[in-house]
């Protein structure tokens, strides 16, 4: 496993993995042990608002694997964040237990507003915390599985595939905003408590939330890594370079895609089950087609086929949009489009590979 | 004919292709033994390069029959399990992975496990270097190794692509056109090459150049819309009045 994760191990990954393990410590340090007071202590909305950069990062990573490495432009991945959002959301919801409004001690609130008399199957066993790990991984791959197997076997390619991952999720969209669906339709699951029996508005757990949401971005970051720089990952690069090629050398084109693609949406999966406690509420806005796409200029602006190029293009888009909503609300939208406009034209390897590009140093999605 | 079908490593019997009503392989059949080496010559248009799309599983024949090693029906089989069957292909146009090394062409092409959990795990496992250095020095590549394939001129790509062929070690290769863009000297060396490999490997080769396709001296077949207008020696063929009429010109 350690000589998988490990093999190939450039300085670059290793200065992202360190500094990844340095914020994972420091700040819930300066959160917790600094005084309010000092200018060295981290507010804890602050916490919470950069654990959600990198649980975003996370989606980027997840995006590139797929789209930088193998060609497959998936404009629905907000779809497998927003279902390991949910998974992470039911289990929340169920821990609310008889603190709810209506008090009840098993239904969430909007089931007794729905009159409803029992929990749906969908929501069993949703109380246990393994349970829900296992879901947040299980139910995006598993639709990733489906979804992946009959389009990569039919050979559904470029655009065409672009448009039907597009489809994907704004069906999820519709179904997730209808009550009867049982997933708390238009309002979606919100007012947690607690999370393994830690209040989930406390410090001391979101500082731990954030140190996770790191470390699960740099064990991510090491699994993406370690494929791509394996002899599947240069089996990926020739399937983006020239499909037909690769196939005719005897490799099953779409088992390469197939496998790529599920470990893709398992990651994209846990990266929302992070997101959710850190930002409180999840809801069927998240499967927006919107969503999937901004993540995808979030990889063009970092670098398409660098990984970390798309973690950081991830952090860096979504704080100017944290800051241009808050000043400027009207031009957000504008200011994307103008950015990816720009990126297009100016920066194609986006901004890590323009400089890897300056410096020297190779892009690694070009040589692998 | 059934000793034909059972001593062949490619055999084709009235094999049709149609693009849009055209006839691009009109009733094509024809045979080619274990370990042999077939020149396919005919104008552009004849159906060469169909009647390998039709053998890798690219194109679905209308009609016929294409059995591999004289038992493996190859019509029901799509590119990646033909090509894992043993049947390599070196296309017209040299398809390289331009992003990648020439190394790692060869390596690629490298026969041995193709799975997908393979390459993740276990492709350490596969010590290459001799084979690859082996492959490097035949098409003399050796010195580019760590160039990007991209970046190399047409007759080198075709020769990487030929090395690619020999890395794969398949029962039969196909090379369509390979010494197109290639000087006189690399043609030559080309042609002995492939008639050193034929006898462990079947080769069959479509190329235009009459100079090498002499000095492949071997039996050849022409083709003409679809079909076999002529198969023989390169005399025989050469001194046929259709082939003279509709390919060689008087
Ligand atoms: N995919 C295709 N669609 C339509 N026509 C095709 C296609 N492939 C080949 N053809 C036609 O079939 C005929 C045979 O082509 P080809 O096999 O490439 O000839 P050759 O290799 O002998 O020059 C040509 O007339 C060509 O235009
Ligand atoms: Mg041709």
């Amino acid at each position: 496993m350690m000589a998988f994760l490990f093999h190939r191990f450039d300085k670059a990954s290793l200065v992202f993995i360190v500094a990844l393990a340095l914020i994972a410590v420091f700040v819930p340090v300066l959160n917790l042990a600094v005084p309010d007071g000092s200018t060295f202590h981290i507010p804890t909305y602050l916490v919470s608002l950069w654990g959600k950069y990198l649980s975003y990062a996370l989606l980027a990573l997840a995006l590139d694997l797929v789209w930088g490495y193998c060609g497959i432009l998936s404009l629905g991945h907000g779809a497998f964040f927003a279902l390991g959002g949910y998974a992470m959301g039911m289990y929340l919801m169920r821990q609310i237990g008889a603190r709810g409004v209506y008090a009840d001690p098993i239904l969430p609130d909007f089931m007794v507003f729905l009159n409803w008399k029992e929990l749906p199957i969908t929501w069993y066993f949703f109380d246990h915390f393994a349970y829900a790990l296992v879901m947040i991984i299980l139910v995006p791959a598993l639709l990733a599985l489906v979804f992946g197997w009959f389009a990569f076997r039919s050979r559904v390619t470029g655009v065409y595939l672009s448009i039907i991952t597009q489809s994907l999720t704004y069906a999820l969209l519709l179904a997730f905003f209808r009550n009867d669906m049982g997933f708390g339709g238009n309002n979606g699951l919100t007012d947690f408590k607690d999370i393994i029996g830690f209040s989930i508005q406390a410090p001391a757990t979101r500082a731990t939330l954030f140190s996770i949401t790191a470390v699960m971005l740099a064990f991510g970051f090491l699994v993406a890594r370690s494929m791509v720089a394996s002899r599947f990952g240069q089996v990926l690069a020739s399937i983006r370079d020239a499909e037909s090629r690769t196939r005719f050398l005897g490799y099953r084109v779409e088992n390469y895609k197939l496998l790529v693609f599920v470990v893709s949406a398992a990651m994209a999966g846990i990266a929302g089950a992070l997101y959710v406690p850190q930002v409180g509420i999840i809801n069927p806005s998240e499967f927006a087609p919107d969503n999937s796409i901004e993540a995808v200029i979030w990889v063009a602006v970092g670098g398409r086929g660098t990984l970390i190029g798309a973690a950081i293009g991830a952090v860096l888009v979504n704080f100017a949009k944290t800051w241009l909503t808050g000043t400027f609300p009207d031009f957000w939208l504008y200011g994307l489009g103008a950015l990816f406009i720009l990126v297009t034209l100016f920066l194609p390897k986006g901004i890590i590979g323009a400089l890897a590009a300056r410096f020297g140093a190779r892009g690694k999605g070009e040589a692998a | 004919m059934n000793s034909d079908l059972t001593d062949s490593i490619l055999y084709l019997d009235a094999v049709s292709v149609s693009f849009d009503g055209f006839k691009a392989l009109n009733d094509l059949s024809f045979v080619v033994g274990r370990g042999e080496l077939r020149a396919i010559i005919g104008p552009n248009g004849a159906g060469k390069t169909t009647m390998m799309d039709v053998v890798t599983g690219k194109t679905r024949p209308d009609k016929g029959t294409v059995v591999f090693d004289g038992s493996v029906d190859l019509t029901t089989r799509d590119e990646s399990a033909i090509a894992s069957l043993g049947i390599g292909r070196k296309f017209q146009k040299p398809t390289v992975f331009d992003h990648q090394t020439v190394e790692d062409n060869l390596l690629l092409a490298l026969e041995g496990p193709r799975t997908a959990f393979s390459s993740l795990f276990g492709w350490r496992n596969r010590i290459a270097v001799n084979q690859i250095l082996e492959a490097l020095s035949i098409i003399r590549l050796g010195d580019l190794k760590d160039r990007l394939a991209g970046s190399l001129s047409h007759g080198q790509k075709q020769w990487l692509e030929i090395g690619m062929l020999l890395a794969q070690n398949p029962k039969l290769l196909l090379v369509d056109e390979p010494v197109a863009g290639m000087t006189d000297a690399e043609t030559e060396e080309t042609a002995r090459l492939l008639a050193s490999i034929a006898g462990e490997h079947a080769v069959v080769v479509v190329e235009h150049d009459m100079s090498f396709v002499r000095a492949l001296n071997c039996k050849v077949t022409c083709l003409h819309e679809g079909s076999v207008l002529a198969e023989g020696t390169i005399d025989s063929v050469s001194a046929n009045d259709r082939v003279i009429d509709v390919y060689l010109g008087r």
